[in-house]
């Protein structure tokens, strides 16, 4: 047993994502308090090279052909043996399409307490989560002696987990992985799209507030009236109103334009995450709690639906 | 093909949320629940690969206020059995409802078990992966695409940045699904209502709710913003007049 902080580290074909770094910066904020060191975990195959800028005092080292790519039943076998063996004081994982589908899993598989979309840790130990789409905090003590958390972006900075130095890396054993039920075929590349919305400089979004996909013509007109982009939060693409290559959010692209102009969009922590690099965001919406104006810099508490046309005319009547 | 969909009901956000008197929980006094929108998507992927490979589509949900329409509603979309489990799962957690949703779906017998990736109030995990390792099956989540042949599905996953993978994973299994391959189809309020009188609604009971495997939560309260944005009031057109100018100033215009 060890009070150590494990990090696992998230990475996709040769790429160490982000929330690996914000995991990092909250390990380093929970690692005093528990009196232990920060561990990255690195699992892969020739990956080695990967560990050279975590911020933590030590890089386990798991290598294993059937680690090569991300695929849950191999990484569930191999960190449950890493855990039943070393026992640390908490094991962070993304709640990304990685660690959430791992860390459920162990926490079942391992009989072992999980901590679901933690965002930053308290000095003297305690999580802090986001739930019920960022409207509501739970805290609580992290449980002991063993806790599995999975993490959300939004309470460090990456950069704080980065480091100029490498840390020593030691290699650990890895168990046989054999009849696994999970196995990688391929991956497919995005679709090519007509814009790249990480690109532009103008971008205006819809979300569930324009209620229906004939009202996407309504933001369209907009944009082209000021020479923006039309894009969107989740619930819209789901709906096939637009396609793919226009999400903004967690599965979606990050977003940095000069202006952001949300439309009826509540600011889900899964979109927020992805337009935090904008230069200025101003939001519309008929909510005045929804979570996008603790983040926007300007707001406009009215429904979407009285103001648009009524810009568009404007704009045009301008150019 | 017998097709298993978990449904989990939340409550709805759109209602104001309080937290409780001992300052540690939400008050769910006058909550509504409604179906979490994920397992909406997977009801809808679960009807979409029955009308591809024939087959049956059960429906699990839990006894909660809602829990009737949801199962009728599904009815309605074409699912052919529903099961309400009966407990009281106001406060249950993912853990609880896993360890009793596993006891009632070893029993039927399932090729696929489907079920929303997450919900917006999972404290402890997500039901799907919890539950797929209550049965000792392997789990797959942020499925986007499934297809079924020769005893395997074939899954697409989404990763950032519309990046896919397809994996092939070993039948029976469970898949947390992000999105349908199309969106959930609307049905009218009159198909609903013939369901009612059409289908109905089995009722089990769910073993014991334990919930071992969460934290304990000292504290829930609401964020308190570092910043609020600077709102710009007035008429439709005072408001549009003064973004007109921000535009302009903010160089985009």
């Amino acid at each position: 047993m060890s009070q150590d902080i494990y990090v696992v580290i998230e990475h996709l074909r040769g790429q160490v994502a982000d929330i690996s770094y914000t995991m990092l910066a909250g390990a380093r904020e929970l690692s005093p308090a528990a009196g232990g060191k920060v561990v990255a975990v690195l699992l892969g195959h020739n990956a080695k090279d990967l560990a050279k800028d975590f911020a933590a005092d030590q890089v386990l080292y798991l290598d294993h052909a059937a680690l090569a790519e991300f695929t849950s039943d191999a990484y569930q076998l191999a960190l449950a043996d890493l855990i039943g063996k070393d026992q640390p004081r908490a094991i962070l994982f993304g709640n990304t399409s990685i660690g959430a589908d791992v860390a459920s899993v162990l926490s079942m598989r391992l009989g072992l307490p999980l901590v679901n979309s933690c965002r930053s840790f308290t000095s003297n130990a305690k999580f802090i989560s986001q739930i019920c789409g960022g409207k509501i905090m739970a805290e609580g003590e992290l449980p002991s002696p063993t806790a599995l958390v999975t993490m959300v972006p939004g309470g460090y900075s990456p950069d704080q987990g980065r480091s100029v130095d490498s840390p020593p890396i030691a290699e650990s054993a890895v168990p046989a992985l054999e009849a696994l039920r999970v196995t990688l075929s391929k991956y497919i590349e995005p679709e090519s799209a007509d814009v790249d919305i990480s690109k532009e400089p103008l971008l205006i979004a819809v979300g569930r507030g324009i209620q229906n996909q004939d009202n996407i013509e309504l933001a369209d007109a907009l944009a082209q009236a000021i020479g923006g982009v039309v894009c969107a939060s989740r619930p819209v693409i789901d709906q096939g109103w637009l396609s793919t290559s226009r999400l903004v959010g967690k599965s979606g692209k990050q977003v940095k334009p000069k202006v952001y102009f949300a439309m009826g969009i509540s600011g889900a922590p899964e979109h927020v995450e992805a337009i935090t690099q904008s230069g200025t965001i101003i939001a519309v919406n008929t909510d005045p709690k929804a979570p996008i104006f603790d983040i926007a810099k300007y707001g406009v508490q009215m429904d979407l639906f009285e103001l648009v046309e009524v810009l568009t005319g404007q704009l045009k009547a301008k150019v | 093909m017998n097709i298993v969909v978990l449904i989990k009901l939340v409550p709805d956000l759109v209602e104001e949320l309080t937290i409780d008197s001992g300052g540690a929980g939400l008050d769910l006094t006058f909550a509504r629940w409604i179906i979490n929108e994920f397992d909406d998507h997977a009801l809808e992927q679960g009807i979409l690969l029955k009308e591809r490979h024939g087959g049956t589509v059960t429906v699990v949900a839990p006894d909660l206020e809602g829990a009737d329409d949801v199962l009728f509603t599904a009815a309605a979309k074409d699912a052919d059995r529903l099961i309400k489990v009966k407990g009281d799962f106001t406060m249950a957690n993912n853990h609880a409802l896993a360890r009793a949703f596993s006891a009632i779906i070893k029993d039927l017998q399932a090729d696929l078990i489907l079920t929303g990736v997450q919900a917006h109030n999972d404290l402890d995990g997500s039901a799907g992966p919890l539950l797929a390792e209550c049965l000792q099956l392997p789990y797959v989540g942020y499925v986007s695409g499934v297809a079924v042949n020769d005893g395997k599905s074939t899954i697409r996953k989404e990763y950032p940045g519309g990046l896919l993978a397809e994996m092939e994973v070993a039948l029976p299994t469970v898949l947390g699904i992000q999105a349908a391959e199309q969106p959930p189809r609307y049905v009218a309020v009159s198909k609903v209502r013939q369901a009612m009188k059409t289908s109905s609604i089995e009722e089990l009971d769910a073993s014991d709710l334990n919930p071992d495997g969460a934290a304990e939560i000292g504290r829930m309260f609401q964020p308190e913003a570092a910043a609020h944005a600077e709102m710009i009031e007035g008429s439709p057109e005072e408001v549009s007049a003064k973004l007109v100018g921000l535009f302009k100033e903010l160089g985009v215009l």
